[in-house]
């Protein structure tokens, strides 16, 4: 059975940061999707368009329909951000399924002895990567607020004087922008980890010639989409909540 | 008891409890959407927004006891 390890292993030093194995495989993801966005813009302009740029599109214009039924008129300034949100997890989780992600090894020199690392590991298995897009999604939540609503109408929901339930009830709200920030990293970096264990350990459990891995593969083609869809559509929650005055 | 058999006790007591609330919350979630689009059938793509956001809530909670088991195990 190979060995699970909960946070990214590194690959290399630069200049010393640690390349880990996780960000190797997203900026390989970055690659591919820039690839995918020059085409779909090359296309946009052209006269006779390939089949698909309208497949890209469809998916596109039903992933803006589905903001719009949460964010009405305000879908046209968030939909550059919450959009790039699903694209960019959609398209993490999805790599990460593909063959010889965690399953290529390569050794590292530690000290004396050689360790044995995946090469590839899918991006949102990493905390980390998930705790950025977290900060990323919490952050313009509150800027959004300060847009809309002017800095001291949206800081009127935290400190509040006027009595004194309302104070305390501003210091639970203070707390919670905080809690979002965990549970957007945790639900996202929880549900995929587990996938990938849950395929790893399922696959050592019954004899070689049983494909017992290739259900757990399409519910995790299923959880994949399912996060992304989450964790942009609460973004767009919270951006409606932060910017339409509070009664 | 050895501390390795602790380990593992522990492993599975923090998903096998935490999965506890979460499925009650999930089964809960669901056989009210499920009411609410056979009464009123129009309204499904909003319902079914609101029963995918109340499902992820209530499913954090299990990735929160999924994490701790990870970590019991793992480290």
């Amino acid at each position: 059975m190979p060995e699970i390890s909960i946070k990214a292993e590194a690959i290399t030093h630069i200049f010393g940061f640690a390349v880990t194995n996780s960000i190797l495989f997203s900026i390989i993801t970055l690659c591919i999707l820039a690839i995918i966005g020059i085409a779909y813009k090359k296309n946009a302009t052209a006269s006779n368009k390939s089949g698909f740029f309208y497949l890209f599109h469809l998916s596109l214009v039903q992933i803006y329909n589905l903001f719009y039924s949460v964010l009405q008129e305000k879908t046209n300034n968030f939909f550059a951000l919450i959009g790039a949100f699903f694209i960019w997890i959609l398209f993490q989780n999805w790599m990460g399924l593909l063959p010889g992600v965690g399953s290529l090894l390569i050794g590292v020199q530690e000290g004396k002895h050689i360790l044995h690392v995946p090469l590839f590991r899918g991006n949102n298995a990493d905390l980390n990567a998930t705790l950025a897009l977290a900060i990323i999604s919490v952050v313009s939540i509150q800027v959004s607020g300060i847009a809309y609503l002017g800095f001291f109408g949206y800081i009127k929901k935290f400190v509040n004087f006027s009595n004194p339930i309302n104070f305390v009830v501003g210091i639970l709200e203070i707390v919670s922008e905080f809690s979002k920030i965990l549970s957007f990293a945790f639900r996202l970096f929880g549900n995929i980890f587990a996938g990938e264990v849950l395929m790893t350990i399922i696959a050592f459990i019954v004899p070689w010639f049983i494909p017992a891995t290739f259900p757990f593969l399409l519910l995790e083609l299923f959880v994949g989409l399912i996060q992304a869809l989450v964790f942009s559509l609460l973004t767009s929650v919270f951006i409606n909540m932060a910017t339409s005055k509070s009664h | 008891m050895t501390g390795e058999a602790a380990k593992l006790i522990a492993t599975a007591l923090a998903i096998g409890i935490g999965a506890i609330g979460p499925g009650i919350g999930i089964g809960m979630i669901g056989s009210k959407a499920a009411e609410a689009l056979g009464r009123n059938p129009e309204a499904e793509s909003a319902i079914r927004t609101a029963m995918i956001l109340a499902i992820a809530f209530a499913e954090a909670v299990a990735i929160y006891a999924l994490v701790v088991s990870l970590i019991i195990k793992f480290t």
